[in-house]
């Protein structure tokens, strides 16, 4: 068997109201989209070691919601809901996503999962629709929001690796 | 015209979007400060103000080449911004890791079953 190696998402800023989360996976796309909208599995990993995952919901069609939350360690809660938009199984999936901590700040996200030789590339295209709002989701569930910091262009802070 | 303290770090260096510009105008290289003056389109004392206050935070470096006063960025006093960003990847670098020990388990679910 393979054993799978440290690997870490990339996370950059294609433009001042975009994030891009990509990572790559060995496993087929089927299992990893299974993963991805099985509220037992999606428990099992959203918590990204940072507490306990408490609400996992997912209404998988089209105009059907989601509502993720979890309590993080430092005792607070942090949510995210929003609704589907498109739905392709296996290979896409568009949402809306709000964080609780800004109501205001609708982002449209986009999942797109790529399968090549049994190995899967995920990516999710964050569109929010203002620099600030987009800051502000970077911010989230960090201690203190920064929230105007930002704006290096991603050939800045990646130059920097 | 008062304006709250903006060189205490890197952050409040960068939270003034002129000074963004003039970072993204320094990312290919040097450039001279009449550069940056045409690339901004705002006047000399406002760029040499910005200039001023990024280089009080350590972003940008200048030498004299003759008359000319060059800037270039400074790559590793905008580390802690970047380490911002980092913060946020590391959130995802940790849920994929605990996506990872999901998958592994349906593939070798799917494997059982296969195999049956």
């Amino acid at each position: 068997m393979t054993v799978a190696s440290k690997r870490t998402a990339t996370v950059t800023l294609p433009t001042d109201e975009q994030i891009l989360i990509t990572r790559e996976f060995d496993a087929p796309k089927h299992l990893v989209y299974k993963a991805w909208t099985t509220p037992e599995l999606v428990r099992r990993w959203w918590s990204a070691k940072r507490g306990e995952v408490t609400v996992a919901e997912i209404d998988l069609r089209v105009g059907g919601t989601w509502r993720y939350a979890m309590i993080a360690d430092g005792g607070f809660e942090v949510a995210f809901h929003g609704e589907y938009r498109e739905i392709v199984p296996n290979e896409r999936i568009v949402s809306t996503e709000v964080y609780e901590g800004m109501p205001e700040g609708e982002a449209l996200d986009t999942l797109t999962l790529t399968e090549v030789d049994g190995r899967t590339t995920l990516s999710i295209l964050v569109q929010h629709t203002s620099k600030e709002h987009r800051d502000a989701h970077i911010a989230s569930g960090m201690e203190d929001g920064l929230q105007d910091a930002l704006d290096l262009l991603e050939q800045v802070a990646i130059s920097l690796l | 015209m008062a304006r709250a303290a903006t060189t205490t770090d890197a952050f409040n260096a960068v939270a003034e979007p002129r000074r963004r510009e003039l970072l993204d105008g320094l990312v290919d290289g040097e450039r001279a400060v009449n550069d940056l003056v045409r690339l901004l389109g705002i006047s000399q004392p406002q760029v040499s103000k910005h200039l001023r206050v990024l280089r009080e935070v350590g972003v940008v470096d200048v030498r004299e080449d003759g008359r000319r006063r060059l800037y270039r960025l400074n790559g590793p006093a905008l580390k802690p911004i970047h380490d911002w960003v980092k913060a946020y990847e590391r959130t995802w670098s940790e849920r994929f890791e605990q996506l990872d020990v999901v998958l592994e388990e349906l593939k070798k679910e799917e494997g059982d079953d296969s195999g049956e």
